[in-house]
Order: structure tokens, then sequence, then C-alpha cells
């Protein structure tokens, strides 16, 4: 109740509620959220279950098509394999928040920690993790996640590749993208380190690991935060590419990108629905997170009052 | 009686070349290149136990660095500091860990000598938590309060974080955090330069009533002449990371010796003086990366001759005590002044 209270009386809670963008985006994101973690709950039948799909459903379109092939079970129609698309949608934006979260979590923990020695002890230590970020940097995520992915699934074969799809995924844009973190919290720690408090923190003679931790890291964490979200929002999209690329989730559990993947075949011959809406669901993701991180900077960062 | 605190021969430079690839020079061939900035040149003075000694001089002339390196912030080049007799400006970190909790300091931006993430209680624990291992956390807790009264804050407060704080409360916490862990020398790194006039005296008195209660040793280090004059038993007047004179309050003040404290000393504001009559140096302080030949300060010395531009100046003692870093005060050309 206590922390109930220190929320509702804080700044960023007061912030938040005079942002009507802030308070659309953040609607939308709890809901998609609830809905797809939820979906065992919510979901009219479960995508996962063999014995719940039947092949000659497959291809259906949404109810108010007004198609004659149209099923009331199935209210945004199926995709190709029988699946009702709500269904798998739910299930699917399940696995990329789950792959966009972790990877984040990943990430930030390396690109934290290395940023944070970094920037700390400097010299040659910092030149050489620095260089190192400028060379992972220098290879796109994607290159990165496509060889990796190509490699794995070239020497375990498919069978195994779907069963470790998941945490190969978060593994390989978790260290696509640490360099961003690296950056970000060497830039505010080489700002910090030369604070009087730090100085202060030597003079008392802590241990170094502990002046890092507890005394610079904590005055670092805004920028984390705001970027945070826009990699959540990065890693949700670079799993959709990759998916849609075949090297993402397999189709038998699939993510919104692989989703759209297997709908894509079908655009032409006019089955737009299997691609059309987890394209949507994507976009509106990726959308309400990014505004969610927008006000988040603004808020943390007054220098950048709009009028 | 000897002395408590000893510095000899301080030398502390920076390298501001950056890395590598801003080093490598291309003139005549390729190597590299070190931009040094020479911080400190050789200081040495002596502070007695429970005496206040203060450092002047202008900005850049190396104050800040040498308190630093007497606390062990930064690694002297060369030179020794000595703590009632024990070198310290040597040890591993771990070593000097009895001497941390004898040596403190107080910083001079109230503003960023806080953890802004950290409560008053935090911030005070910390020192005591880590020096004090066996300490219960009662006791601990009792200590807390107790430096708490002493720098004159509410122990009530302690839940509270630095911004909730006025610039004059945060300092007085500054120097809690220093006497938490029971310290016999001060570092004061112009503790009060960063405050309000009026306050400025309360945090003064402040260190001066700490200094009568505890016994403790202060080194000051200040810009502003007449606090100096105020607070202090002897006085080091620096220019350039050099030492120019040491010497006792009064002597320095009624009779400066070397020629660049009598500048400096001219320059306060007295009343019912009329109008600027200050001496005036002709020109600059030079860059500190790339010091005059000679004496420091023969550039804008009225008295330099032609040893002043050779010869580095010894610190030289006087019969009455006093040190002086002048040829013209050695050879007694500058006596008629």
């Amino acid at each position: 109740m206590r922390f109930f209270k220190k929320i509702t009386g804080s700044n960023l809670f007061y912030n938040f509620l005079r942002d009507p963008m802030a308070i659309g985006s953040a609607t939308v994101l709890l809901f998609l959220i609830v809905a797809s973690f939820g979906a065992p709950l919510f979901a009219p039948h479960n995508p996962y279950d063999q014995t719940t799909i039947d092949i000659m459903d497959a291809e259906l379109p949404p109810i108010w098509t007004g198609a004659a092939d149209a099923d009331s079970r199935f209210l945004l129609g199926t995709d190709p394999q029988g699946r009702g698309m709500l269904s798998t949608m739910l299930y699917g934006m399940r696995v990329s928040v789950l792959i966009g979260v972790g990877a984040v979590v990943l990430q930030s923990l390396i690109g934290i920690i290395i940023g944070l020695i970094a920037g700390y002890k400097g010299g040659r230590l910092e030149a050489l993790l620095m260089r190192l970020a400028d060379v992972q940097l220098s290879f796109s995520t994607y290159m990165v996640a496509i060889f990796i992915s190509a490699v794995f699934q070239g020497i375990f074969g498919m069978g195994v590749y779907s069963d470790y799809a998941l945490g190969l995924l978060i593994l390989v844009i978790g260290f696509a993208e640490w360099p961003q973190y690296a950056r970000t919290v060497r830039a505010s720690v080489m700002a910090e380190k030369n604070k009087e408090y730090v100085e202060a923190a030597r003079v008392i003679g802590l241990p170094q690991w502990r002046i890092m931790f507890r005394h610079i890291l904590p005055n670092t964490m805004t920028p984390v935060l705001v970027i945070s979200t826009v990699q959540v929002a990065n890693a949700i999209m670079s799993e959709a590419a990759l998916s849609f690329i075949g090297l993402g989730m397999p189709p038998s559990q699939p993510s919104l990108g692989s989703l759209i993947k297997s709908g894509f075949d079908y655009i032409a011959s006019g089955s737009w629905w299997i691609s059309l809406f987890p394209g949507i669901a994507l976009v509106v993701l990726i959308l309400s997170i990014n505004l969610l991180g927008d006000w988040l900077r603004d808020y943390l960062n007054p220098k950048l009052y709009k009028d | 009686m000897s002395d408590f605190i000893e510095i000899k021969n301080l030398v502390k430079r920076f390298d501001i070349s950056g890395g590598l690839l801003e080093e490598i020079r291309f003139k005549g061939g390729i190597h590299r290149k070190k931009t040094v900035v020479h911080a400190l040149n050789g200081v040495s003075f002596g502070i007695k136990k429970g005496e206040t000694v203060s450092v002047v001089g202008e900005s850049g002339c190396g104050k800040s660095t040498l308190a630093r390196c007497v606390i062990r912030i930064y690694r002297p080049e060369s030179g020794e500091v000595l703590y009632n007799g024990t070198r310290v400006d040597n040890l591993s970190s771990s070593a000097i860990k009895p001497w941390r909790a004898k040596m403190q300091m107080v910083f001079q931006d109230p503003y960023a000598s806080l953890n802004p993430r950290m409560t008053v209680y935090q911030t005070l624990l910390e020192p005591i938590r880590f020096h004090f291992p066996n300490v219960s956390r009662s006791e601990a807790d009792d200590r807390v309060a107790t430096v708490m009264k002493q720098v004159g804050v509410d122990p009530d407060w302690r839940k509270r974080y630095p911004h909730e704080f006025s610039g004059g409360q945060r300092q007085r916490i500054s120097l809690a955090r220093a006497l938490a862990v029971k310290p016999e020398f001060i570092i004061a790194d112009e503790p009060i330069a960063a405050l309000d006039v009026s306050i400025q005296a309360q945090i003064l008195n402040l260190f001066m009533d700490l200094q009568e209660e505890q016994g403790l040793t202060y080194l000051f280090i200040s810009h502003d002449l007449s606090v100096v004059e105020h607070i202090s038993n002897r006085v080091v007047v620096m220019y350039l990371g050099s030492l120019c004179e040491f010497a006792g309050t009064e002597q320095l003040y009624t009779d400066p010796k070397h020629p660049y404290t009598r500048a400096l000393l001219s320059a306060i504001p007295r009343f019912g003086s009329e109008g600027f009559n200050h001496l005036r140096l002709p020109g600059d302080v030079p860059t500190p990366i790339n010091l005059p030949t000679g004496c420091v300060f023969h550039g804008r010395c009225p008295h330099a001759d032609e040893r002043c531009r050779r010869e580095v100046p010894a610190l030289i003692t006087a019969a009455d005590g006093r040190v002086v870093a002048c040829h013209g005060v050695e050879e007694g050309r500058l006596e008629w002044l």
C-alpha cells in the first residue's frame, strides 16, 4: 500500500496523467500484454494443441466478410494450417514480447557491465572494450542473427532448432545489440565519475566495485531506462524480421513475424487476413512502446521541454 | 614538535593527450607526443597536530590537486606524504584502509558531493559500516545521530535525500560524513566557496568549533584571503604548481617576502583605503603545459634577473621559521622593499 501511495504521489505519475499520448499508449500496451500473456485464458482455442487444429479449416476468411466459408468459431479467420488467427496472434504476441524483453534484459546486462567498467576504469581497458563495441556495431544485427541462426539450423537441423528457437533468438538479438547500452552507460559513467560524491566514496576507501555499482550505476540509470523502451521495440522488430525470412520462430510456435511470413505466400491468392492482422498487431505494439518511451524520455530530460 | 602531516617534494603531472591516435604527430616523421600538465612541481611543507594550514593561490595553481594527492585520490608521480611519521602515499589500496578513517575530506560543491540517490542516513552509515564492521547496527545508528547533531543537522531528517536540503545544510552533511569515521585530519577543499556569504560564516565557525572540541587538524584550501587570515595558523602560498611561501599567518599577512605573495596580499580590499593600489603583475599566468624555465614566477616578477630565468629557486627556511622559494629573498636584494 505504501508502495502504491509512493507511485501515485510521484511526479512521474502526475506527469503521466497529464499526457494523453502517454495514457493512450500505456493503455494499449497494457491491453496487448494482458491479452497475450493471458492467452491461455482468453484465446478461443490453443494453437499449440495439435488435436484442436483441423487442416480443413485452413484459410477461412474473417466472419464479417460474409463469405460462404466464414466460420463463427474464427473471428479473424484462420491461417494456412487451420489455426484461428485471433488465438494464434495472441500466442504469437506473447512469443514476440518474451523475445523482446528477454533480449533487452540480456543486452542491458552485458552492456551495462561493460559500459560501467569501461567508463570507470578508462585507459587501455576502455579503449579495448569500446573498440570491441564498435566492431560489434559495424555488423548489422540482422547479419549476426542470420549467420548464427543459419549455422545453428545447418548443424542441428530444423527439429532441434524449433526446440531452442526462443532462447536462441533471445541470445542472438541480445548479443547483437549490447553496444547500444555499453556506449550509453559509458558516457554517463564518465560524466558521473568525476563528481565529488564519487571522490568522497574513494576517500572513504570503498572498493571499486562498490563505488561502481552502488554509487555510479544508480545515477546512470535514467538514459538506460529510456533506451530500454526503444530497444524492446527494436528487438521485437528484429525478431519479426528474422521470422519473416524464415530464421526466427518455427511455424509450430509462431511469433507475429512468422505469422506475417506464413500469410505472405497467400496474399496474392486473396487470403489477405493472414498477414494483415499480425501486421497490424505488430505495428500497434511497437508504436505504443515507442510512444511510451518518447514520453519517458521527455519526462526524464527536462531540457527537452516542449512548449 | 615534529610534523603530524609531512608533504615532501610532491610532483603530480596529468597526461591530457587523450588516446594513442591523438598522440601521433607527423612533424618530421611519425612519433608520439604526450601533452602533460605540470600540476604540482615539488611541493613540500608540514602540518603540526591540531593546527590549521591553509593553501592559497589563484585558480589552477594546483591547490585542489595538492589536496587530492595528500588524500590519495590521485597518486603523485613522486614525493612522499607522511602521516605521523608513516609513509602513506605508496600504500596499496587495501593497506591504506586504516589511514582512510584518519584522513577525510570535505569538498567544494555541496550539490555534487552527496550521492543524489542515497538518503542522508545511507550516506553517513556507509563509511561507519565500512570502517567499523564490528559495530552493531544500533551503535552505528547512534553514531549517525551523533555526527548529525555535531554538525547541526536534526537527526530526524536522516531519511531525507540531499535535494531536500539547502547548500549550507548539505555542506554540514558532507562534513558529517567526514566526521563519521572519527578522523584526526580533515582536508577541506574550498568548503565555503560555493556558499552564500552568511552561510560561509556559519560553516567556518562549525569548522573551528569542531577543531576545538575534537582536536582536529585541517588542511584548508581556499582562495579567499580574508577567510584564510581568520582561521589558519600557517599559510602556504602557491603559484603555478609551486610553493612560493609558507609562513605563520600573522608573519605572512604583515610582512610577505615573496614577490608573488606581496602582489596577492596587496589585492585584498581594505577598509579606509582609497581606490585600488594593488601591485599589478604584467601578463598572465603561463600555461602549466610548458612551464617557464627557472622560477615559475619570473615572467611576471618585477625583480626577476638572469638567475631567476635560469635556476629553479629552492625552498629556503629563514631564521623565523618561514619558508620562501625566491632567489631575490635568498640574496637579500628584495629586503629594501
